[in-house]
């Protein structure tokens, strides 16, 4: 039996538990510095033992991201990077032999004009897993959230430092595949501190649910990377691997397995 | 058609104007949005807020601003008879002060000390940056460099006010970018900033709070109609940037069902151009969609990507539109139209040597509508047009747009 989206992610997160560690899963642009490259870096991380991916899709207004993600996307979209092309480049990459989870992350309105219906579907026929909406809160997602219960794919929802016991409860009850933690208030972007609070947002979430918990947001380091292993389920690294991505397709390897060892 | 009544044009729980509005925002956001619903409930039913804003209205603010006819347009039309309500005499010169006031109070009942604004025209950062003066708020308003460059005598009132103005050169360097950045902002300093947003746009509860403050023009100007003229007008007619002038004026007209409300939206170089901000005109690129965490009619290309937008008045520059108008528009309650940029600084001059009252360029678009419409109107019908500013901050981009045409009648 083929695994539907949801069982494949959490036998992700069971696999790094076995091995004790945290899941880590490089979010990466497609169309970032060229739609080819993109795709190569996305191989060279999935060759260097990553455990998922998030597939960047483009947006004009990506208001929860950073300088570096910004840039990026921008620089995608010039490349004529769409909606369709990404669905295609998860194809591409489950035929190069990526055999990792991957959830497509973006914002709402491509999604929509592409058709939420329609998007699942090809999503879903391509191999995604998944799907991250920052701007998609619990109590909007019914549409979204319906087609992705009938096609097994996981809608991801957020909880932020901000986010009350009432929040943590709202989420925890709708989540699906994992909750994303966000880890500070803010943007994305690489940050060298992370903040003193951290442990304590994670406690306050652990205490209302069982759900594997992914961090995001600020880590781009080995130490922090470290951490992340010891406190969560998972953690997402994007804007530093999109930096090393700037440089090469190399230097991408480079960080990724150098994170990857550090949960060794 | 539909009779739209006091209850369906509120807003339900969630935001929702019929499929319009709603929360889409990240989650950082969403206890902020609560707090907000909260204090502005308990501020509306505090008898002590009620009081204080009135009280700034009438000795701070200028209000009630008046209801002028404008006979010499009038006459020259030869059709409906004009009225103007005169927001361009509100302090600061536009009605954005209306908003501004009234949400800087809010945030001093948060308890939040920090203010961040976006602006277009300038208007919403002046009228932001002098709450946030009168008040002892720290303020910083993001504007894009394109609407830095045209709209100059109101960064420097901003800056002489005490608030910083940061520019953004992200995407195409309008309002649209300027409200990404203050969101990024908001999103980082949440626990200390509020957010004021100056138009009835943005995730729920904006369009309504922006309403509801501005609300005071219409209800100010119809009782106004009634003392001055003895009757409501036939024809409400407003600029469509955000929509916040435009709400401001219908809302209180809303049972009124004699009188035609109307909006007016940029429609820059033409529809046909793709060079515009008319989001209810082009069937090609306005269609609903999600933008700055608002369901509403949004200006995008076939892949979701939210397109550049044109118009010679940088308040009405934008891609999308509060989420009530939609919803009125589909009720039939409200009717929208566009004028050109030539329209508008057609209408800009006429004012201006009719009436002896330069209009702000976004107001501009309602007089085109005017000088449109009133020749088909009988002589005993009444065209009332919200004047939402003054046009003192347009002088350089007129000059640019007209200056041959200016100087070779001097
Ligand atoms: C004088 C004036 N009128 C109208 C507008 C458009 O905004 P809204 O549609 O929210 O009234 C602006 C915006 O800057 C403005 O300055």
């Amino acid at each position: 039996m083929v695994k539907t989206g949801l069982e494949s992610i959490a036998a992700m997160f069971a696999a790094a538990k076995a091995q004790n560690r945290a899941a880590f899963l490089p979010y990466y642009p497609i169309g970032y510095p060229t739609y080819d490259d993109s795709l190569d870096a996305i191989l060279a991380m999935a060759e260097a033992g990553v455990d998922g991916f998030e597939i960047g899709m483009p947006f004009s207004d990506p208001l929860a991201d950073g300088p570096t993600i910004q840039a990026a996307t921008q620089v995608a979209l010039e490349n004529g990077i769409t909606v369709k092309r990404c669905i295609e480049a998860v194809r591409t990459l489950r035929d190069r032999g990526v055999d990792q989870p991957m959830l497509l992350m973006g914002y709402l309105n491509p999604v929509l004009a592409y058709g939420v219906e329609a998007f699942v579907r090809d999503a879903k026929a391509a191999g995604a897993n998944g799907l991250i909406l920052p701007d998609l809160p619990p109590e909007e997602a019914a549409l979204v959230g319906e087609a992705c219960a009938q096609a097994g794919l996981a809608l991801i929802f957020f909880l932020a430092p901000t986010s009350n016991a009432e929040r943590i409860a709202l989420v925890a009850e709708r989540a699906n595949g994992f909750i994303y933690l966000v880890s500070v208030t803010g943007v994305t972007g690489a940050r060298t501190d992370l903040p003193p609070d951290l442990r304590d947002f994670v406690a306050r979430v652990r205490a209302q649910t069982d759900q594997p918990l992914v961090m995001g947001f600020g880590i781009s380091q080995p130490e922090q990377a470290r951490m992340m292993s010891e406190i969560m389920d998972g953690f997402i690294v994007g804007s530093a691997l999109v930096r090393a991505g700037g440089e090469s397709v190399s230097a991408v390897r480079d960080l990724a397995a150098r994170l990857r060892q550090a949960l060794d | 058609m539909q009779q739209p009544n006091l209850e369906t044009t509120v807003p339900n729980a969630r935001g929702y104007y019929g499929e319009y509005g709603g929360r889409f925002v990240p989650e950082t956001l969403i206890p902020a949005l609560d707090e907000l619903i909260e204090a502005f409930n308990t501020a509306l039913a505090d008898p002590a807020f009620q009081q204080q804003f009135a009280n700034l209205q009438a000795t701070y603010t200028g209000r009630p601003t008046p209801l002028t006819y404008a006979g010499r347009l009038t006459e020259q039309l030869g059709g409906a008879q004009i009225y103007l309500k005169r927001e361009d005499l509100a302090h600061t010169g536009a009605h954005k002060i209306n908003n501004a006031l009234g949400q800087a109070l809010l945030a001093v009942r948060m308890g939040k000390k920090r203010i961040v604004a976006e602006t277009g025209a300038g208007q919403h950062g002046v009228a932001t940056a002098t709450a946030c003066a009168l008040l002892g708020l720290e303020c910083h308003v993001y504007m894009g460099t394109v609407d830095i460059a045209r709209q100059k005598p109101n960064v420097f009132r901003m800056k002489l006010l005490g608030a910083e103005v940061v520019p953004v050169e992200s995407g195409s360097k309008t309002l649209k970018d300027a409200i990404n950045e203050a969101i990024r902002d908001w999103v980082t300093n949440v626990r200390t900033t509020h957010y004021l947003l100056g138009s009835a746009l943005g995730p729920h509860p904006y369009p309504f709070i922006v309403r509801e403050f501005q609300s005071v023009i219409g209800i100010e100007a119809r009782q106004q109609m009634l003392d001055q003229v003895g009757r409501l007008p036939d024809v409400a007619v407003a600029c469509v940037g955000g929509g916040s002038n435009a709400i401001g004026l219908f809302h209180a007209f809303r049972n009124d069902e004699n009188v035609d409300l109307i909006g007016v939206e940029a429609g820059g170089l033409g529809i046909e151009s793709g060079a515009h901000a008319a989001r209810f005109a082009d069937p090609a690129l306005g269609r609903p969609g999600v933008l700055h965490g608002t369901r509403s009619f949004v200006l995008q290309d076939d892949d979701g990507q939210i397109m550049n937008t044109h118009s010679v008045s940088a308040g009405l520059d934008y891609a999308s539109v509060g989420p009530e108008h939609a919803y009125l528009r589909q009720l039939e309650r409200a009717f929208y139209t566009f004028a050109t940029d030539d329209e508008a600084l057609e209408a800009f001059q006429m004012l201006s040597q009719l009436e002896g009252i330069i209009p702000a360029l976004e107001s501009a678009h309602a007089v085109a509508e005017a000088i449109k419409r009133a020749p088909q109107m009988p002589k005993d019908s009444i065209l009332l047009i919200n004047l939402s500013g003054r046009g003192d901050k347009d002088l350089d981009t007129v000059i640019s747009e007209l200056g041959g045409e200016l100087d070779g009648e001097a």
